[in-house]
């Protein structure tokens, strides 16, 4: 049997994760079921991005929720129509501030390089041009919110997007995520490994806070609903020939029926994706490219005296994996049809996605996937099954007791506690997690 | 003349006051960082968590003395039930310690494996502590609220504005001031700290000369856990107490011991200064103090602020980023105790 399960685990795995969804589907509903397939396939992408930077490379990214979050932004900006009040109200002064900005920082630089010979004095002399920009900046840029914010705020109150099809956000929303890794991965890569993680925890808190409060961007914690989708909408489908007939045909009411189609449009496009990123991860893997990334890994030192520049290659391997998890963020969005900066916490978008990796098995893309299935399923599913075994545990004791109504309403938390305890057992009796890295000689 | 000291009162009492509590709730927190990085050598994410659970089982016992009509007045009971506190955080830290942390310390894991770890460790006790407090806001402040009053200080002074002292700010400072010297004193002037500091200056050389290394891991672990619980009630005492805040309480203490040079306590307590009086300078709003010191006439539309509220939290990761650039080991380049 151990020697059949070794042949097959891959397989054997994959099944019982399909039977899962299966019996939620017999259990609970055809419709439910997709829904957490959904879920499961996004969280599934996003642990294959964080598998390239942890897998590949050994680079800790505490920062998940930011890179995401950045690819929800790149989902509003270009698929939701544009305010064009807005942009006459103060799309000038916002746009001076994005020229003041550059500006900015092309002046820093330029003097950075121009004036390396003064020592102490070129920080002054950078802080002094900082300051110089921040100040203009915000003579053009304040009045120019002010303005945006007071159109219509109950419903824009923004400068809305571009328009174009949400699919356009995709590649969009992994750019973002990549120039912000980029920026980061400049300054903390090189130096001890803790400040990447410390580094990235901070900006995605930031990222998040940025997101909140720029109300004339984002409109912050009013939400942005209705983003336009890539299928078709569940009434349309209702009142179409063709699908009323093709749901009498297989003997389903025609609501849940379209509401099964559109999941099905969702579950394929998202199949697309995962299909495509991991044949591109897969081959890398296998290339020369990976097996340097797997040699800088294993032994820093030994793959610099071969000449290889460790730093830059850290830095391409960060940005790349920051760009899968900005694209799996903007297909959160797109999947939602809205996007709510609330929703985002650590928890359930950094350290949930890091289970994922960690169970699934690092170094192996197929475990990032499977532990993106895995996990995911557990964690919706999770609540229900812990709520009822503190209901059954507590059955004995008198309904009024306050000790189990406490215990009840604690219920809860209990997913905290699991994931940590989860998380604290792999690292110690699985550390390889349930696909290990193939052994290569 | 009146108008300068106003000005002054003005920034003494919204500014100073403020950054000396804040900043040292932030040095407490960022030498029990520093303390694990010196001899442990990783990075720990749960000590945010750490400082709840102090702060937690402190309230409780706080709780159960005030039922018991047992106070200390004028001074918040909470200070006396702070040994409580920390017996029971020295016992929790010393458990996940022996069954978590153990293991992969004899096998030499990687830092990052560690700090793996304690992020586990961190939800684990996120989830405990919500599971047992609940994740509200509990307050167990008691005792007189002001030390001085901003009506009595204007009515001694004759000026405009007031300059008031909270009970809870002074007793932060002060207990920060006195842990402060009893750690320095022990590290430096015991046997014990001694070990601490030459186990973390050189692990080699100094298990050859006979220092037992699980006595100095274990010493760590409760210095942290006494720090991490005083800590954690002095910012629950000044602000309130809400589970979810010490994670966000992370960012800052890890900047401000990175600032100051991680593993050095020295550093960790300049840091935790630097970070709460840059917070706070960056996010004042000047409006009345330019007004003071301006011109009679003068009027001036904004509130002069060099950032929203909203974005304290970027301030102590744009030092952070400003310190890796330019000095990655920090102001006090140091990686020992």
């Amino acid at each position: 049997m151990p020697a059949f399960y070794q042949q097959y685990r891959n397989q054997i795995l994959f099944s019982v994760m399909a039977g899962l969804l299966v019996l939620v589907a017999i259990m609970q509903s055809l419709s439910v079921s997709l829904t957490i397939l959904n879920l499961c396939l996004i969280s599934a992408i996003m642990a294959l991005g964080v598998n390239i930077q942890w897998g590949y490379a050994g680079l800790f990214n505490v920062g998940v929720m930011g890179f995401a979050a950045l690819g929800g932004l790149a989902g509003v900006l270009i698929s939701m129509p544009p305010v064009s009040e807005a942009w006459q109200a103060g799309g000038l002064g916002i746009l001076l501030g994005l020229l003041i900005t550059v500006g900015t920082v092309v002046a820093c630089l330029f003097a950075w390089t121009r004036i390396s010979h003064l020592k102490k004095q070129r920080y002054w002399i950078i802080a002094a041009i900082i300051i110089c920009g921040y100040a203009l900046l915000r003579i053009f840029f304040d009045p120019g919110v002010d303005a945006i914010e007071a159109i219509d705020p109950s419903v824009t109150g923004y400068l809305g997007g571009l328009g174009l099809p949400i699919l356009v956000a995709w590649p969009v929303g992994a750019l973002f995520a990549a120039g912000v890794a980029f920026v980061i991965g400049k300054i903390a890569l090189g130096l001890r490994s803790d400040y990447l993680a410390i580094a990235t925890l901070g900006i995605s808190e930031i990222i998040i806070f940025f997101i909140k409060n720029e109300e004339w961007l984002t409109r912050g914690v009013k939400n942005v609903n209705g983003l336009p989708r890539p299928v078709p909408y569940e009434i349309d489908l209702q009142q179409a020939q063709w699908f009323q007939e093709w749901a009498i045909t297989l003997g389903m009411p025609v609501d849940d029926a379209s509401a099964v189609f559109v999941k099905i449009c969702y579950a394929l496009l998202f199949i697309a994706v995962i299909g495509i990123l991991l044949w591109l991860s897969e081959t890398a893997l296998k290339s020369p490219w990976g097996r340097m990334m797997r040699a800088i890994r294993d032994n820093e030192t030994a793959a610099a005296a071969m000449g290889k520049d460790v730093t830059w290659q850290h830095l391409r391997v960060f940005v790349l994996g920051s760009a899968v998890i900005g694209l799996a963020g903007a297909m959160l969005t797109t999947l939602d049809g809205q996007f709510t900066p609330v929703g985002y916490n650590p928890l359930r978008f950094t350290f949930l996605i890091w289970v994922m990796v960690i169970i699934g098995g690092s170094g192996n893309n197929w475990g990032a996937v499977l532990g993106g299935f895995f996990i995911w399923f557990f964690w919706i599913e999770a609540e229900p099954i812990g709520l009822w075994l503190i209901e059954t545990l507590t059955s004995g004791m008198d309904p009024q007791s306050a000790v189990r109504a406490h215990l009840l309403e604690g219920a809860a938390h209990m997913r905290l506690m699991t994931v940590g305890i989860i998380l604290l057992l792999t690292l110690r009796y699985a550390p390889e997690g349930l696909i290990p890295e193939k052994k290569r000689l | 003349m009146t108008d300068f000291l106003n000005a002054l009162t003005l920034l003494g009492n919204f500014l100073i006051i403020p950054g000396l509590t804040y900043g040292s709730q932030l040095a407490l927190g960022a030498l029990g960082v520093t303390l694990v990085y010196g001899v442990l050598r990783f990075s720990n994410f749960g000590h945010g968590e750490t400082m709840a659970f102090g702060a937690m089982v402190t309230i409780l016992v706080t709780w159960g003395l005030q039922s018991l009509g047992i106070s200390i007045q004028p001074l918040p009971t909470a200070l006396l039930a702070i040994p409580v506190g920390i017996a029971v955080t020295v016992l929790l830290t010393l458990l996940i310690d022996r069954f978590v942390y153990r293991y992969h310390r004899e096998r030499k894991a990687n830092p990052v494996i560690f700090l793996i770890v304690s992020i586990g460790v961190m939800f684990f006790l996120g989830g405990l502590i919500r599971f047992i407090i609940g994740p509200g806001d509990q307050i167990f402040f008691d005792g007189t609220r002001f030390i001085l009053k901003a009506r009595e200080f204007k009515q001694m002074t004759g000026l405009d504005e007031g300059l008031s002292l909270k009970m809870t700010q002074a007793v932060t400072i002060i207990t920060a001031v006195m842990i402060v010297a009893a750690m320095f004193w022990f590290l430096n002037h015991t046997r014990t700290g001694k070990s601490m500091r030459a186990y973390s200056d050189n692990e080699n050389l100094a298990l050859l000369s006979g220092i037992n290394p699980d006595r100095v891991v274990m010493i760590t672990w409760i210095l942290v856990a006494a720090l991490a619980t005083i800590a954690g009630t002095l910012y629950g005492l000044d602000k309130s107490f809400k589970p979810f805040v010490y994670m966000q309480l992370l960012l800052p203490i890890f900047a401000s011991a990175i600032v100051g040079g991680v593993g050095n306590p020295i550093g960790a307590i300049a840091g935790g200064y630097v970070i709460a009086f840059s917070e706070l300078i960056l996010t004042f709003a000047y409006k009345k103090v330019v007004l003071y010191l301006g011109p009679e006439s003068m009027e001036i539309e904004s509130l002069v602020q060099f950032l929203g509220t909203d974005y304290k939290i970027a301030v102590s990761f744009i030092i952070l980023v400003i310190v890796l650039i330019i000095k990655p080991t920090g102001l006090f380049s140091g990686k020992t105790i």
